[in-house]
């Protein structure tokens, strides 16, 4: 294979109003023909502006200061700009994360790609329409013709990001650098995303620079793996023995903060620290702050590339052949620790906190000329679920399935149409005044944005103490500035921080700020709503463990709504499955997770991607992902019957008539699908 | 689609009766016709005889709301707001204090108020627009800077001014236009140049530094760079896709004055000696014939509500969003 | 000679407003998110040049705004028998002696010694003559017309030293003021000039300097000579403008204070409770924005005429209904122009209350009014900020257009709208009467552009996300791209130079 593009050297600068940052500081890596190239990241180590600075699309504050791009073997950076724009599009292709955002709301879907073809002189007028059609066809999107003419928000988000992806083929570039392209994607749309990139990329021989968060997906699509921290890449390497050895502290803590399955029960790793500040010139390894291996040489040196093979190789002072005796001391010990007790012993049944009977939210459409109510929105349309005292309910679904409205709806934060809520026994549905803030005192809130859920404007202290003193909890501000102390302590954070502002905290802190929060009113059970989407791993591993702590020390009870099937796995008791406002599967995470019996869960569980190959579950068949590329219906007009069966690869006439009853497979398991059997 | 726009002229009746009620309240009864009558009249040694005269012969005479003493259909028509403010929903609108008929006079002055404010209204869009677009695509350089404090410095200056420099400098010192003065529509041409010149000039500023701000916006979005991916060139990018986006904010702020251009405008056609409606309404304030003001409050208003109603629709013209909803 | 301070009811709002000012800069200190923004003002020199600038403007603003009533023996009194005078008309007459006030008959040019238009004048031979006559006061000094030029170059020069003397010592003041906590005046003057300051004193301390230049001669020569001239019935018009600026300033802020309450309570209320209070918050707005907003301050300028016209004996003087009309003005002004501003925070509160942090308030059971209060409000005050702070230059120009209009302050009222409309009666005269036009200008340019310089920093400063930082744009990006020598020398460049 021959190297298609050549980064050397990279050094980026972005002048911003803190002073000059160096979000790139030399970074070294190859393209071949044919390959698919990962790099692969946590927030704000460079990942992206590697790619916006080969195409040379930095923000405007932003330039290259040094290094070279040779594509082919010319340096694209020496380049007039009018000569780099013959470059993007036609010979490199890129496309971003947020395909809602990324194609031009008023132009069609045909005239963005016709565009590229007339730009680059590859067809002209009609025949540049036929070819546009052609590719709308060649990424999988059914009745093209229909689609050249339709415009953006016409499309779902999966469609959407297929209308990107001929965009940026079109013109059949040598490279194709994909930022982000699944990240705003649900899990089943993102395999397909996925499989689609990779079959283009073969029937093309194109080389690919795949850049992600998600470890994941890399083992999935990558050849070739880079690891990027503050700014350089710190760990290179052929994927299956980049993810086999993990050579750097950093790799090695990230792959471990990974939550799964085969972690449940001992505590997730978590790093340390903050990303350094990119400011200026570092000395020693960037890593070193962080890293539980550090030494001097590490804060006076910066480490050199060493590894088991030149292809494989990591930026350690630890991997220096001359320092294999620490190394060698290092494992010991590292072996002489005795692993943490794994403890997932669900608590002694203490019985039904929490029993919700039937839950519906529905969201009148009103159109015309008087508002008529013509339709309903059934975000939550018959929701059964019951919580148990001190354990952790996962509820699982795809954006858009309506379970942060089912959360909300049992706090009545949003109004509630019907069905029954039983919190310790007694109703709560319809509650006003005192009695729903008695009932609120006990069910609290976390939510996902760390950003948008606490007040910018107050300190860190009153957001605690708001709660209570609109509880009446604490005898006086005193007791309550005591129990605000106290709060912050539990969370992890330093007593100081009740002075200061959100602002000054980053995502993962406000998170346990929202935590401490909820804990004020001494609830029995916290709605957590994808409270860690928003985080990265390794912080998500911080706020994991923190949940479960709080869990075992005050016996509190979580309903935790996520889409990541890893948290789940990790972290819930039970799991209830939800698709178009109802629940299709339920039971012990055990039962759902490892024998899923619905269509829908299988396929969900199939489509997750995965570091190891240890899942108990086939691969997703062709014939099944051809199923499931279907659009997602609307929650305001779902299909008669079964919701799922417009995309259930068993789907058969009977599914059409009548939505199905639900089925127990064992005490606890049960299941919305008339395939399936009690056993 | 129609339901919606149905809606919004439903919407649009509703302001303006509510509008109609408000302007009675403020004409007839924050002030009495009496009051008025002995303003006018001039101050406080009017005979009581001589207000009662008055208030006949303009029709204030009669009860405000309710005539008991009428019968019928009379009780509510045989009043003040029915004839003086109910009325101008039929555009009646009955005569000025010097008896001419001020439907006849606002219809024969709305054509020299368009042939002022047409033209500026339109060669201002386009200069400010494209200044505009040319200080995005330049954005962030000396030429941009310098273009912004002098745009301040514009903004700085009151409008006055540069219609009394303008006139100072074209007609008095350089005597290329009259000063003032106006001629039938296609002989006007002469007289209007100056105004539209100036006109476009002293609105120019504000307008440019709004415009310069929605397209910076547009410049910052992700579709913008996925254009640059493309390869496109940065003068496409402007114009086929910020100026395309960046045209759905500006025509709110734009649509909704079109219809008002009728009402002309005070400043220069009383300056300019132009007699549109502007000119007609500075009049009627300078002399307090509360008769025009009140009419044109009322037809100022049919404008505007036309106009917000023009937006929602100009709206389905350019957002497919809109459009395809 | 006694006299007793009268209150006219816009002195009284003016003061509390600088009351108001000195309470939002105490409640600033305490809170830091409007206090970060406000730091970045202090640190942007224009903003800082303006506000020096503005301060100048307040100062003679709020002198103007102290009067007290002088009884019998002063001179110049007026029918009633007492005169209302301004510690501003006190200054002034202590500054320009006679050349305050009305002084000569009619026009003439600034600096000028004759009258602007002739007279028939007794010879002493014997016979009339028309010509230009002297002026009484302007210029009466000199015996000899002739010195008139080396007088004003003399007088001038003078009062650019006075100037220069008054600037150092009020930059020894406030070097006595800056280096109050340590270091000592000398070393706090060498960094206020250095810069290294944490406030740009330097550019401050340029603009006080240019001021102290401008107002010092201005005195030597307006003490002895109309320096603008004077208008038709003979007043110096620096005196005039002068005391138009209070007018400015009066309309500038009441407006906006009359504003804000109806902005921000109506806005905020449908914004979060929506239903049927939004419905009718809207439907008032926009019925009263719909009503053409030149023709309906007019109309109701003209009502509150009529009824003030018509009950003249609840004013017992001139001044004070003038004041009334002021204040109504800025009253109509307030209440027909917060649509605006409603309209926008409406938008903002929508959007605020769907947010987390006002959900997990409601979870909280926290109440209605404290959610409005301590979760809403500080959220939108920047924006009420950003909006205040603009209104104020945009008032500024429409008190001129509207006193033009014939529905501004009272004639009596001094106001850069009256002089400008003054002006245009003379715009046939030749030669042009037009200092009376460039003093208004003058003094109106310096006082709004002022204002609009320093909105812009305060918007910068509390809405970062307009601000375009400077940067070479993109289309000027023809040159090769790193790697270059050129580049490397100058690390802020952004990617090399034109081939």
């Amino acid at each position: 294979m021959t190297d298609v593009l050549e980064v050397r050297n990279l050094h980026t600068r972005i002048d911003s109003a803190s002073g000059v940052v160096h979000p790139l500081d030399g970074i070294d890596l190859t393209l071949k023909a044919g390959e698919t190239f990962a790099i692969v990241g946590e927030s704000g180590s460079g990942k992206s502006m590697t790619a916006l600075s080969i195409m040379r699309l930095l923000p405007e504050p932003g330039w290259i200061e040094r290094g070279e791009v040779n594509l082919d073997g010319h340096n694209i950076l020496t380049l007039p700009e009018y000569r780099m724009r013959d470059v993007r599009g036609a010979r490199i292709g890129m496309i971003f994360q947020e395909p809602a955002t990324s194609l031009n709301p008023v132009l069609t879907c045909g005239e963005q790609i016709v565009e590229v073809l007339e730009r680059h002189k590859i067809e002209e007028g009609p025949a540049a329409r036929r070819r546009a059609t052609e590719w709308l066809k060649r990424v999988g999107i059914p009745d093209p013709e229909r689609r050249m003419d339709e415009y953006p928000f016409q499309l779902s988000g999966g469609m959407k990001q297929r209308v990107m992806i001929a965009v940026a083929l079109a013109a059949e570039p040598q490279v194709l650098i994909a930022d982000e392209p699944t990240t705003a994607l649900d899990v089943t749309i993102q395999a397909q995303i996925l499989d689609l990139l990779k079959s283009l990329q073969k029937e093309r021989g194109m080389a690919m620079l795949l850049i992600t968060h998600d470890l994941a997906v890399v083992a999935q699509m990558a050849h070739r793996v880079a690891l990027m921290y503050a700014g350089e890449i710190v760990k290179i390497g052929p994927r299956d023995a980049f993810f086999a050895q993990p050579l750097h502290p950093y790799a090695l803590k990230l792959f471990a903060s990974l939550p799964g399955a085969g972690k449940r029960g001992e505590p997730l790793a978590s790093i340390k620290g903050f990303v350094p500040p990119l400011h200026g010139q570092f000395t020693g390894c960037r890593f070193a702050d962080r890293c539980d291996y550090a030494y001097d040489r590490c804060r006076k040196q910066a480490p050199a590339w060493h590894g088991p093979d030149p292809q494989h190789q990591a930026r350690c002072h630890l991997l220096d052949p001359r320092e294999e005796w620490r190394l060698a001391e290092l494992l010991r010990r590292e072996d002489d620790k005795v692993p943490e007790a794994a403890d997932f012993a669900a608590p002694a049944d203490a019985g039904d906190l929490l029993e919700v009977r039937d839950l519906k939210v529905h969201f009148p459409i009103r159109k015309g000329l008087l508002k008529k109510v013509v339709g309903q929105v059934k975000a939550v349309d018959g929701v059964s679920l019951s919580i148990r005292q001190g354990r952790t309910l996962a509820l699982v679904g795809e954006s858009g399935c309506g379970k942060t409205t089912a959360g909300k709806a049992l706090l009545q934060l949003v109004p509630v149409t019907g069905g029954t809520v039983r919190f310790g026994g007694n109703e709560v549905l319809g509650l006003k005044g005192a009695e729903l803030k008695r009932m609120r005192s006990r069910m609290q809130l976390v939510f996902q944005d760390p950003f948008g859920s606490l007040n910018p404007r107050m300190r860190v202290g009153e957001i605690i103490a708001e709660g209570m003193a609109s509880f009446g909890i604490g005898a006086n501000a005193q007791a309550r500035n005591d129990r605000v102390a106290e709060l912050l302590g539990q969370v992890g954070l330093a007593v100081e921080s009740r002075y200061k502002y959100p602002h000054e905290f980053s995502g993962g802190q406000r998170q346990r700020i929202a935590i401490a929060r909820a804990l004020a009113a001494n609830p029995q059970l916290i709605v957590c709503d994808e409270p860690t989407s928003a985080l990265d791993v390794s912080v998500q591993a911080q706020i994991l463990n923190l949940l479960k702590d709080l869990q075992k020390t005050l016996g509190v009870s979580f309903l935790f709504i996520t889409h990541n099937i890893g948290v789940v796995e990790y972290l819930a008791h039970d799991v209830a499955v939800m698709y178009l406002g109802r629940i299709v599967e339920s039971g012990t995470a055990e039962e759902v997770l490892n024998r899923p019996r619905h269509p829908y869960t299988q396929a969900l569980l199939a489509a997750v991607p995965r570091l190891n190959t240890e899942s108990k579950l086939p691969p997703l068949t062709s014939e099944v992902k051809e199923h499931l590329a279907a659009d997602i219906p609307s929650p305001a007009n779902p299909p008669a019957g079964c919701h799922f069966h417009t995309r259930c690869p068993l789907a058969v006439e009977a599914c059409k008539a009548a939505y199905p009853a639900e089925v127990a497979v064992s005490a606890t398991h049960k299941v919305r699908c008339i395939m399936v059997q009690p056993e | 689609m129609s339901a919606y726009i149905v809606r919004r002229l439903g919407y649009g009746l509703l302001v303006l009766i509510g509008v109609n009620l408000f302007t009675f309240w403020l004409f007839f009864k924050v002030n009495t016709p009496d009051d008025i009558a002995r303003i006018q009249l001039g101050g406080k040694r009017v005979t009581a005889d001589a207000i009662a005269k008055w208030k006949a012969e303009r029709g204030y005479d009669k009860p405000l709301l309710f005539n008991s003493a009428a019968a019928g259909i009379e009780k509510v028509t045989d009043t003040i707001y029915f004839e003086k403010s109910a009325s101008m929903f039929a555009l009646r609108f009955g005569q000025s204090d010097d008896g001419r008929d001020i439907w006849y006079e606002i219809r024969t002055r709305a054509g020299p108020s368009l042939a002022l404010q047409i033209p500026n209204f339109i060669i201002g869009l386009a200069v400010t627009v494209s200044f505009a677009l040319l200080l995005a695509l330049f954005r962030g350089s000396r030429f941009d800077f310098t273009s912004q404090i002098l745009l301040v410095v514009m903004m700085s200056v009151s409008g006055l001014f540069y219609i009394i420099g303008g006139q100072y400098l074209f007609s008095k010192a350089w005597r290329l236009v009259p000063i003032s003065g106006y001629d039938t529509l296609f002989d006007s041409f002469r007289f209007v140049i100056l105004p539209v010149v100036i006109g476009v000039i002293s609105g120019f500023a504000g307008s440019t530094r709004l415009y310069r701000t929605i397209f910076i916006e547009e410049v910052g979005r992700d579709y913008v760079r996925t254009a640059r991916a493309k390869g496109l060139s940065e003068l496409t990018v402007m114009f086929r896709h910020v100026l395309k986006n960046g045209m759905i904010p500006i025509l709110t702020g734009v649509v909704v004055v079109i219809p008002t251009l009728f009402m002309g405008s005070l400043l220069f056609e009383s300056f300019f000696g132009i007699p549109g409606l502007g000119s007609y309404t500075i009049e009627a304030i300078q002399s307090q014939d509360f008769g025009i003001v009140r009419s044109m409050v009322f037809i100022g208003t049919v404008l505007l509500v036309l106009g917000l109603i023009a937006t929602d629709i100009s709206y389905t013209f350019v957002d497919p969003r809109v459009r395809l909803e | 000679m006694n006299f007793s301070p009268v209150l006219l009811i816009t002195d009284v709002l003016l003061w509390l407003l600088v009351f108001a000012v000195v309470g939002y800069v105490w409640y600033v200190r305490r809170h830091e998110h409007l206090l970060v923004p406000w730091l970045k003002v202090r640190q942007n020199p224009v903003a800082m040049i303006c506000a020096t600038v503005l301060v100048a403007y307040a100062a003679i603003g709020l002198a103007d705004s102290l009067h007290f009533r002088t009884a019998s023996g002063a001179p110049g009194r007026s029918q009633t028998g007492v005169e209302v005078r301004s510690v501003l008309d006190v200054l002034l007459g202590a500054a320009l002696g006679p050349m305050a006030g009305k002084s000569e008959k009619t026009y003439s040019a600034p600096l000028a010694i004759y009258s602007f238009a002739k007279e028939t004048v007794e010879k002493p031979g014997g016979g009339q003559a028309r010509e230009f006559p002297r002026l009484t006061v302007g210029g009466a000094h000199l015996k000899n017309p002739g010195d008139r030029d080396g007088d004003i170059a003399w007088r001038g020069a003078l009062g650019l030293a006075k100037g220069l003397v008054l600037f150092a010592v009020l930059n020894g003041a406030l070097a006595l003021w800056v280096g109050r906590k340590g270091g000592g005046p000398a070393l706090a003057a060498r960094a206020m000039w250095r810069g290294t300051t944490p406030a740009p004193w330097r550019p401050i301390l340029v603009t006080l300097l240019l001021i102290c230049l401008m107002a010092c001669p201005a005195v030597a020569l307006g003490s002895h000579y109309h320096l603008f001239g004077t208008d038709k019935v003979g007043q110096d018009v620096l005196t005039i403008s002068l005391k138009s600026i209070r007018t400015g300033l009066v309309i500038g802020t009441l407006t906006t204070m009359v504003m804000l309450p109806f902005a921000v309570l109506l806005g905020l209320a449908a914004g979060y409770f929506r239903g049927w209070v939004d419905d009718v918050i809207v439907y008032l707005y926009t019925s009263l924005s719909s009503i053409p907003s030149v023709l309906l301050i007019a109309a109701a300028v003209l009502i509150v005429q009529v009824s003030i016209d018509n009950h003249q004996d609840l004013f017992p003087t001139t001044l004070q209904r003038a004041d009334m009309r002021l204040l109504a003005l800025c009253v109509i002004l307030g209440a027909t122009g917060w649509t605006g501003l409603c309209r926008l925070l409406r938008g903002e509160a929508l959007k605020l209350r769907e947010l987390d942090y006002i959900q997990a308030a409601q979870a909280f059971g926290v109440a209605r009014l404290r959610i409005l209060t301590r979760h809403m409000l500080p959220n939108v005050m920047h924006l009420v900020t950003i909006n205040a702070v603009m209104d104020f230059s945009g008032m500024v120009l429409a008190e001129a257009v509207l006193s033009y209009v014939g529905v501004g302050v009272d004639p009596t009222t001094n106001s850069f709208g009256g002089m400008i409309n003054a002006a245009r009666f003379e715009m046939s005269r030749d030669p042009l009467v037009w200092w009376l036009l460039a003093a208004a200008f003058f003094f109106m340019l310096g006082l709004v552009l002022a204002a609009n310089l320093f909105a812009d920093a305060v918007q910068e400063a509390f809405d970062p996300r307009r601000v375009v930082r400077r940067a070479r744009p993109r289309i000027f990006q023809r040159g090769p791209v790193g790697g270059m020598t050129e580049a490397a020398e100058d690390p802020r460049a952004p990617g090399g130079r034109p081939a």
